[in-house]
């Protein structure tokens, strides 16, 4: 059962992602990343990790694809022609592609060698205690990265969508 | 005239957050809510339709029965959307009312088109034509919604009338011929 | 007396589950709509709908009270709704637009899943009582569920905006996506201190909706108060948030009939416009019953009283009360009687107040009512802070 269910997430949450990428229509792009993050949320559910599983359609599907959307539908994008690829992003895309590939087979490959038993994996994600205490004590430092990083994204996009006439403004 | 400055005074910090207006309003339609409703169940209960009241336009007769209008068709020239057809007749002369000469043959309102100005009974010299109290037309078809003659007296009936100045004319006319002069 | 109703595959009494919700929230929703129409008429002085009814029913003695209820033209709207014919228009993107309605439907029937509606006395195993939820789905992050798939209704509101094809609801649905994000934030952050105050050192840790009514529901003085009075700001904030999460007067830009016609259902009709109100109304039921569960006491009849004080009172009495069913049924209808006190109180704010201009409704989320639930969460952190190291007793 969960088997099947799992292959049925997997295949759904691929699906919606190439949905994405090969969508002309910007809204529809949008509405297979939602159909994809809805699927991925599927497959936590399958791990019995609920915690991540609403945390991620609460953020990811409930407020940043609507926000896409609504950057989309404020900007009224149309389909339009797709520019033809330059040279510049066909080799960068192949080199991060390359690199996507190779860390995805070593990591699979590591991981068929390995071989854990399911009950000694840690469960942090399923009940909010342990997940909040993993957040505060073992991985504080990463999510404190992270939280500048986005901070200083958040100044920079304030930045950058004001038009500043010089540095008095700053001031 | 001096202009006068109203103060106005800067809004409190309460009042800036509109939470007593809102509660105010809140308690004002709570009170209307627990009142007894205004409306009037229709069919059943008949609105109270004032004096002066200007219905559907309706034709009469006087206290002696008589059809009072005498064709003379300046409703049917006021009327400003051309809703009156009148078809003018001659009183046959055995009639009692022979003296008054002229009575609609026909006499049609649309009132499809009839607007309730109330135009038709200002200008009928012998206060034939009467807006009263009905408020109500309604018909399945524009052929009903005409009203010809019989029904317009239908509606209107008779109003009470104390000029009868038909009768009083024919009354100097035989004096007249009777005594030679007042 | 029921078990053989737990004998039941459990698939099959899970199908059985969700249509039972279905079958009552359809409904329930369908029943607000005829009790903002009643609610509207009475606060305007009107009688509202009262003239329907079945001519073959005419004659049952009595009947007339349903009739003068409106209970009639309810089920004729929900007929005329139903056999209406269902137009796409012709410049419309048919998939997204049937699409849209049938989306709206996902977040308000789910939701309700995991919302406790009452409780009641189980026997464990070893003899002592244990009070366990009435609802669907119990889980440890109640709330979150509730309030991610709550968010996913903002969807059903976009794609029917986009997908009608025309100015009008391209607006409302432009206006909904950007306010159901600015409040969310502000709603999130409001229960943050209700969780805080739950959640002490040594507590369940959960986000649980049953345990919130559970911390609710202890004996001594901070035990048995109702959230609402221990944090008024949070429930206000809450309540602010919920009505423009819910689209309701004053808040429902998509919608704001008077400079949008009808927002972003201006090109729908017939049973695809319905559903879009049955999901406007199951939403409200849902959104007041959370709000019932934070900070009213959920199915405790008073603050200080809980609903486990009144069966045991009651069974010195009449022992049947203590009985799962009975005990059940009381906590229910406890609930639903909160539940419908708020519904009446969105029709009664609707009736009452003038819609706000779209700026205001961004000025009040964003620089009012968001640094307000984040100085709410501070204060709160540190009273809570300040209580469980000096006074843990208390
Ligand atoms: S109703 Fe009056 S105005 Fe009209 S034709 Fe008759 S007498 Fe003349
Ligand atoms: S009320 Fe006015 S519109 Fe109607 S018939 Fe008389 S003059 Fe014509």
């Amino acid at each position: 059962m969960s088997d099947l269910l799992f292959h049925l997430f997997a295949v759904f949450t691929v699906a919606c992602a190439l949905g994405v990428v090969f969508n002309k229509n910007a809204v529809a792009s949008a509405l297979c990343l939602l159909l994809s993050l809805v699927g991925v949320a599927g497959l936590f559910v399958l791990l019995d990790a609920f915690l991540l599983a609403v945390l991620l359609v609460l953020v990811y599907a409930g407020a940043v694809v609507a926000l896409f959307l609504f950057i989309i539908m404020l900007l009224d994008m149309q389909g339009g022609d797709r520019k033809r690829f330059t040279k510049a992003t066909l080799v960068s895309s192949t080199v991060a592609g390359g690199l996507l590939i190779t860390g995805l087979v070593s990591f699979a490959t590591r991981g068929l060698n390995h071989t854990t038993i399911l009950a000694e994996v840690p469960v942090v994600g399923n009940s909010l205690r342990a997940y909040a205490e993993q957040l505060f004590t073992v991985y504080l430092l990463p999510v404190q990265i992270v939280g500048f990083l986005l901070l200083i994204a958040m100044l920079g996009v304030i930045v950058l969508s004001k038009k500043f006439e010089g540095l008095e403004d700053i001031k | 005239m001096a202009v006068i400055t109203v103060e106005r005074k800067p809004l409190s910090f309460l009042e800036r957050t509109y939470l007593p207006n809102i509660a105010a309003g809140l308690a004002t339609t709570f009170k209307r809510m627990v009142q007894p409703s205004e409306t009037l169940e229709y069919p059943e209960v008949r609105p109270e339709i004032p004096v002066g009241y200007r219905g559907v336009p309706t034709l009469v007769y006087d206290p002696h029965g008589r059809e009072k209008c005498v064709s003379c068709q300046l409703c049917e020239f006021v009327c400003p959307p051309k809703a009156i057809r009148i078809t003018p007749g001659e009183i046959p002369a055995d009639s009692p009312n022979a003296h008054v000469e002229k009575a609609p043959k026909e006499f049609k309102i649309d009132m499809l088109r009839c607007i309730y100005c109330g135009l038709c009974q200002e200008v009928c010299p012998e206060e034939a034509i009467w807006l009263q109290n009905q408020y109500s037309m309604t018909g399945l078809t524009r052929e009903e919604m005409v009203n010809d003659k019989k029904r317009l007296y239908e509606l209107g009936g008779t109003l009470p009338d104390t000029h009868f100045k038909w009768d009083k004319k024919k009354a100097a006319e035989e004096a007249a011929a009777h005594g030679g002069h007042h | 007396m029921f078990d053989f109703y737990f004998e039941l595959p459990l698939l099959l009494r899970l199908v059985l589950q969700g249509t039972a919700v279905i079958l009552v929230l359809f409904p329930l929703a369908a029943a607000c709509s005829m009790a903002e129409r009643k609610v509207s008429a009475w606060i305007q002085g009107r009688p509202g709908p009262n003239r329907t009814v079945p001519p073959f029913l005419a004659w049952i003695p009595g009947i007339s009270i349903l009739q003068k209820l409106g209970i009639f033209q309810l089920a004729a709207d929900g007929g005329k709704f139903t056999f209406k014919e269902d137009v796409v228009p012709g410049h419309v993107n048919a998939f997204y637009f049937i699409l849209a309605p049938i989306a709206s439907m996902i977040p308000a029937l789910t939701t309700v899943a995991f919302i406790p509606f009452g409780a009641y006395f189980t026997e464990l195993a070893d003899g002592t009582m244990k009070l366990v939820p009435i609802a669907l789905t119990n889980l440890d992050v109640g709330l979150l569920a509730v309030f991610a798939l709550g968010s996913l209704g903002v969807y059903s509101l976009i794609l029917a905006g986009w997908a009608s094809n025309s100015k009008y609801p391209f607006l409302g649905g432009v206006r909904a996506s950007a306010q159901l994000i600015s409040y969310e934030l502000s709603m999130t952050l409001s229960v943050l201190p209700v969780f805080l105050w739950v959640n002490a050192p040594g507590g369940p840790g959960t986000l649980s909706l049953f345990d919130v009514v559970q911390s609710q529901s202890q004996p001594g003085f901070f035990g048995g108060m109702w959230y609402i009075f221990l944090m008024p700001l949070s429930a206000f904030i809450f309540l602010i948030a919920l009505f423009a999460e819910t689209n309701r007067q004053p808040f429902d830009m998509p919608e704001s009939e008077a400079d949008l016609v009808g927002g972003f259902h201006t090109e729908y009709g017939a049973f695809k416009w319905s559903l879009f109100f049955v999901a406007e109304y199951a939403h409200m039921i849902v959104g007041s019953g959370i709000f019932c569960l934070l900070f009213l006491g959920g199915w405790n009849p008073l603050p200080w009283v809980t609903l486990a004080d009144v069966v045991n009172f009651g069974a010195g009495f009449l022992p049947l009360i203590a009985s799962p069913l009975v005990m059940g049924v009381i906590g229910i209808t406890l609930f639903l009687l909160k539940v419908g006190f708020f519904i009446f109180f969105f029709m009664w704010v609707r009736w009452t107040l003038p819609r706000f201009r779209y700026d205001q409704v961004m000025t009040l989320g964003w620089k009012k009512l968001l640094p307000l639930s984040i100085a709410n969460l501070v204060l709160y952190a540190i009273l809570i802070a300040v209580k469980d190291l000096y006074f843990p007793n208390l």
